[in-house]
């Protein structure tokens, strides 16, 4: 079998879900190894090399890794892709940034975002925001692959396998982090949330769509989502939109509370488990993918739901 | 300084799309065709930095069938210079859109690239990423603001996190997100006006690029249907539906 590196996602600090979802898709195509690359992140190096399955961790740390900026960290790759069939990271906002400049680099198409792994070279992918899938054949000795990690399960976690620090000689010069503005940590995290409440333009104002939703999520354990018109109106950060846009979820449950459930908002909630919607017309879009359909003002009926939990 | 915005005819983003029921595609017969809505606030923030006398010049270009031309001679009325049409009969894969604009930049010399950051039909977000990589240029993807000073932009990025913000010298290559701006609409005038604006018309053996496809796409399938919901008639049925059946909470 092939051999392959998935890029980690982590924050220095901690490995996030999205890697340990992204072996399962990995390991289906062939063995894998696992590249942190970063600044001071031995531990996250230390709980990549417990997941199930993995050949090796390479660890990689320096200043130039700290913010994983895509010019440092593709050139990194390059350094190491030789041995390797695929080339693999999960389709964060991190991981999609990177991964395209790898593949130019090396000289393939790169194939984004798959959702199902047919053989060790056929991949099936969604386009047309979900509305369509595409069932494909990669022709590329070496494949570079990002994977839509909602779409499978975390790889189990187990006995360690080594660490291998690797030296690099990557410089860059052409980009610079100057700061990062990261939005409430005490909340859920969206993609990882069994539950997730999501809110639309209904809510009218930033305090409303606070005042009722928060309240809701705490009870439920939830994370809180919107859709793009709430984060456009400034209701909710950037990050908690949910679309083809935004994140794409997939969790036990997702109630959409005045969300008219646009094909752009489908694209990142569909393949939820079970799917609620709240909304005060009765033909809004939402209802032909809700299992249960709620036809309600918002402004009663969340208080009301809150209060009954 | 002169800017080159690429932009992508697709399906518009209204259109309910439909896969053949042969599998060999989504259904393109009488369908709208529309501009790439990220293209549309790249060109956007191209016409602004104009304005605001950062740029001289905006050419646009689009990798696609004739018909392309469409959506260069929207841009045109919305306020860009010039366009070019880089004429192919099928889809081309973002690797070799992104060698087909690398050859462009080699003769047109821009300062930057402004892209949008998907393509809402393939869903790809790759030729901005590739493009930078093949010109050995800085990269910044998913702008939700741009601040030029001097050799340096400035850029916030829409990030999983939150919102980064990173420096890149120029020349460079910026992908937007929706947030950036909003665009406007071509009055017209301006439409009338855009039909007299250059249009130049290329073919990719012009560039000596390769535009054969790496991938082959056995089949398009329509997504799994969910089934039509259950109408609860108020919030007491729907807590026991949730706990009593779906079992979720
Ligand atoms: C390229 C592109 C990408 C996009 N990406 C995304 C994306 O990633 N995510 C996304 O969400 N959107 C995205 N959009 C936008 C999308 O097309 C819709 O405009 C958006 O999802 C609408 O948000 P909404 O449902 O909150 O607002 P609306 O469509 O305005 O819906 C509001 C709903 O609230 C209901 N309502 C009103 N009052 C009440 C009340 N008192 N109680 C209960 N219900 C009420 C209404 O009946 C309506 O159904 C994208 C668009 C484009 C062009
Ligand atoms: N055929 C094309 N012609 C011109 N520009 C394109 C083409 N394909 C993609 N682009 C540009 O690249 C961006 C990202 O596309 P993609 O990587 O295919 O999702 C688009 O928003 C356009 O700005």
């Amino acid at each position: 079998m092939g051999r392959g590196l998935l890029l980690a996602e982590h924050d220095n600090m901690a490995l996030n879900e999205a890697t340990l979802r992204s072996v399962t898709a990995a390991l289906q195509i062939g063995d894998v190894d696992i590249l942190v690359a970063g600044d001071n992140c031995a531990d996250v190096a230390s709980a990549a090399s417990q997941i199930r399955g993995v050949g090796k961790v390479l660890l990689a740390q320096g200043e130039v890794f700290e913010h994983q900026l895509a010019e440092s960290v593709a050139d990194l790759i390059l350094e190491l892709a030789e041995p390797y069939e695929t080339i693999v990271a999960p389709a964060t906002t991190s991981g999609k940034n990177i991964l395209p400049r790898v593949a130019a680099l090396l000289d393939v198409a790169q194939i984004s975002e798959i959702v199902e792994i047919v053989s060790k070279d056929t991949f099936i992918r969604p386009v047309y925001a979900g509305n369509a899938l595409q069932k494909l054949r990669s022709n590329e000795t070496k494949k570079v692959i990002t994977i839509r990690y909602s779409s499978f399960d975390m790889a189990e976690t187990g006995s360690g396998v080594p660490v291998e620090n690797v030296d690099s000689s990557v410089a860059n010069s052409k980009s610079a982090f100057i700061s990062e503005a990261k939005s409430q940590s005490d909340q859920v995290d969206l993609v990882s949330a069994r539950v997730i409440v999501s809110g639309g333009r209904a809510f009218g104002s930033k305090e409303k769509f606070d005042e009722l939703l928060r309240p809701l999520a705490a009870r439920l354990n939830a994370a809180i989502g919107a859709s793009r018109a709430a984060v456009d109106a400034g209701f909710s950060p950037n990050d908690t939109q949910v679309g083809q846009t935004g994140k794409v979820v997939a969790p036990d449950l997702y109630i959409a509370i005045g969300i008219s459930g646009a094909i752009q908002h489908l694209a990142g909630m569909k393949e939820s488990k079970v799917i609620v919607a709240i909304n005060s017309d009765e033909d809004a879009p939402i209802h032909a993918n809700a299992d249960y359909v709620l036809i309600a003002d918002l402004f009663d009926a969340v208080p009301e739901l809150t209060a009954k939990l | 300084m002169k800017i080159l915005v690429p932009i992508k005819r697709v399906i518009d983003f209204n259109v309910n799309i439909r896969v053949r029921d042969d599998g060999t595609g989504v259904e393109t017969d009488n369908v709208k065709m529309s501009m790439n809505p990220f293209d549309e606030i790249a060109v956007e923030e191209a016409l602004k930095l104009r304005e605001a006398g950062v740029a001289e010049e905006v050419v646009v270009v689009s990798v696609g069938v004739e018909k392309a031309q469409d959506v260069l001679r929207t841009s045109l009325a919305m306020g860009a210079d010039r366009a070019i049409l880089v004429k192919t009969s099928d889809d081309v894969e973002p690797l070799n859109v992104a060698k087909i604009l690398k050859a462009i930049v080699g003769q047109e010399h821009p300062q930057l690239v402004l892209l949008g950051k998907q393509a809402i039909d393939n869903d790809a977000n790759q030729v901005a990423q590739m493009l930078s990589a093949l010109l050995n240029w800085g990269q910044a993807t998913f702008a939700s603001d741009i601040d030029i000073s001097g050799t340096k932009v400035r850029v916030s990025r829409e990030v999983d996190a939150g919102l980064q913000t990173i420096e890149v010298n120029l020349p460079a290559v910026i992908s937007v997100d929706l947030r950036l701006n909003t665009p406007r609409y071509a009055t017209l005038p301006n439409v009338m006006k855009a039909k007299r604006k250059p249009l130049d018309i290329k073919t990719p053996e012009d560039f000596a690029v390769d535009v054969s496809l790496r991938h082959t796409i056995l089949e398009t399938l329509p997504p799994a249907a969910r089934k039509g919901g259950v109408v609860v008639a108020n919030v007491d049925e729907l807590v026991d539906k949730l706990k009593n059946q779906a079992g979720v909470i």
